[in-house]
């Protein structure tokens, strides 16, 4: 294969991913920085599938860390309350948040706009306090504890180690979105996103696609709640909160709508942005504020899509 | 033989009967012209016919079968595909790729086969990208293929939407003014369009203010008014009935009318 070809090749964003994923911890001064890393590739994994629900097919969700939430708590309350194995909850899990997305999503999905941004509002603030209020279940605002997972029967702990899982599953979910958006699926939903009349009278079951891609982007949150509980050992209904959710929106908004590259820069901007500026003490939060808003002003469609326009510019 | 067949169609918007009791009968691989002043109910027949609206009353049959009610994809899927009077272009798509969304009643989806990238769906995506490179070369688009499809002029966007719709490979075409806007040189190029179609065997239904192109390429002229149908015919028996004169430009018997129509 000619270099030329092999560039050309469809997967090579996927091999361009892979590549970061091996590369970064040759940079990484500590193991703290294994931490952040293994962060930026779990969030990065919800963040993509809110992308394929937002920036493709163009149906927003404020409520999406309700399905990090229940992946997460499938991790906790399944080994807990029945025994069983960490790997078998976070698949129950994903299914169940599939499963969740369906029930919600038949009715939901047929608003529009910022109806439908309320509707799932409020489908995010209902996991949340349910997590809060079955505290027999879940421990109540205060949380629990998450046993480690078990592979193989050795006990997965470890920053470095799950740096390699994040990163991998990362690497996984990356590819599949990448595919998706070259099938007929995918070109449906994008097609969704500009005209649903246009869509309807080519033949495409817009409901249906709607509600496919919903359950897919579900399973994406539920798979990284899911993994944020592991790495963490402890979780709270904060998961499923409201700013969890507004947090996952901005990273698709900051990296880019629409470009599945551009959710793994919108996460690691998120994560590690925020680190940074604690030496800034009080002042960070504010700080962080400020950095986003320049950003939103000055690469206005998102990171990636805007820095790539800017480099079409050139090669002109 | 009757492709596409309507039976006293009738929806009223807020009091005023916008279809009141219209039949129409196609027969197939003609060109079936629907005019008439603005207002008079041809976009919303169009829109009754290809499912966006629900009939209040009266039946539609597409090639034999009863289809009243039926959502637009459920009639696409059954060989009736439309364009729109304004543009619905998936405008962050390239031009191929529009019309490569054109071929999805053709395609077989599986969500599973689509996330793996079973070897099916890359030969699949190959045929679909064949078969829009042809209905693109078909309306004359083939050299800008890969550009953004916003980035391409009115007259362009017009033939891209035929271009989508023909991809879908329907029995029933709908055009919804594809003339409207253009220039003589582009319109010419419609006519062009719509003759090369017919030799498919498609049925063509158009909707159209360019009196020049309705009456040089229709078999027959369906006129409204107001609603309801005010005559149908040849475009020689339309052009000369003074009814349509009258209520298409309002001047009784006015030779500036009856020029108007030629």
């Amino acid at each position: 294969m000619s270099l030329r070809a092999l560039l050309e090749a469809r997967l090579l964003p996927v091999i361009l991913v892979a590549a970061i994923v091996i590369v970064l911890p040759l940079f990484f001064p500590s193991a703290y920085y294994y931490r952040i890393g293994a962060l930026v590739f779990i969030s990065a994994l919800a963040v993509v599938g809110l992308n394929l629900l937002m920036g493709f097919a163009g149906q927003v969700s404020l409520g999406h860390a309700g399905f990090l939430g229940i992946g997460a708590y499938s991790v906790a309350i399944g080994p807990v309350q029945f025994g069983a194995p960490s790997w078998l909850c976070l698949f129950v899990g994903a299914i169940l948040s599939g499963a969740v997305a369906f029930a919600v999503g038949r009715p939901i999905l047929k608003l529009k706009g910022h109806y439908l941004a309320v509707a799932t509002l409020g489908f995010g603030l209902l996991v949340a306090i349910v997590l809060t209020n079955e505290a027999g279940w879940t421990g109540g605002p205060d949380g629990m504890n998450v046993p480690a997972l078990m592979l193989f029967g050795l006990r997965v702990h470890g920053s470095d180690v799950w740096y390699w899982i994040a990163g991998a599953t990362f690497v996984g979910g990356f590819l599949l979105a990448l595919n998706l958006m070259e099938s007929p699926t995918g070109r449906a939903l994008q097609a969704i996103h500009d005209s649903e009349i246009a869509a309807r009278v080519l033949g495409i079951d817009v409901a249906r696609k709607k509600l496919t891609i919903f359950i897919i982007s579900a399973m994406y949150a539920s798979v990284a709640g899911s993994f944020l509980a592991l790495f963490n050992g402890l979780i709270t209904p904060d998961v499923a909160g409201f700013l969890g959710s507004i947090e996952l929106v901005a990273m698709v908004v900051l990296g880019g709508m629409g470009s599945i590259f551009g959710s793994l820069v919108g996460a690691a901007v998120l994560v590690v942005l925020p680190q940074v500026l604690t030496v800034f003490h009080e002042y960070e939060q504010a700080l962080l504020g400020l950095i986003v808003m320049v950003f939103m002003i000055f690469l206005r469609q998102g990171i990636v899509p805007s820095i790539a326009a800017v480099l079409n510019g050139w090669r002109k | 033989m009757m492709i596409l067949e309507a039976d006293r169609l009738a929806i009223t918007f807020g009091g005023v009967r916008a279809i009141d009791g219209v039949s129409i009968s196609i027969p197939s691989g003609q060109v079936f012209s629907i005019i008439g002043p603005n207002g008079s109910g041809k976009t919303t027949l169009i829109n009754l016919v290809s499912g966006i609206y629900t009939p209040q009353d009266g039946s539609i049959r597409l090639a034999g079968d009863t289809v009243t009610g039926l959502a637009p994809d459920q009639l696409a899927r059954r060989g009736l595909s439309r364009t729109f009077q304004n543009l619905q272009i998936f405008s962050r798509m390239s031009v191929l790729e529009n019309v490569m969304v054109g071929r999805h009643r053709h395609e077989r989806t599986g969500i599973l086969a689509d996330l793996l990238h079973w070897p099916s769906v890359g030969r699949q995506n190959e045929a679909t990208r064949e078969a829009a490179h042809t209905a693109l070369a078909r309306v004359g688009l083939a050299d800008v293929a890969e550009r953004p499809a916003g980035s391409l002029d009115y007259g362009a966007l017009k033939r891209l939407e035929i271009a989508r719709a023909l991809a879908s490979e329907p029995m029933v075409l709908l055009l919804d003014e594809p003339a409207a806007g253009c220039n003589p040189v582009e319109t010419q190029e419609i006519d062009r369009v719509i003759r090369s179609i017919l030799k498919e065997g498609i049925t063509v239904v158009l909707v159209e203010h360019d009196m020049r192109l309705v009456m040089n390429i229709s078999d027959r002229v369906h006129v409204l008014a107001r609603g309801r149908t005010l005559a149908e015919g040849t475009p020689e028996q339309v052009r000369s009935n003074a009814e349509v004169i009258e209520a298409y430009l309002g001047v009784h018997g006015s030779q500036e009318a009856a020029h108007a129509l030629d």
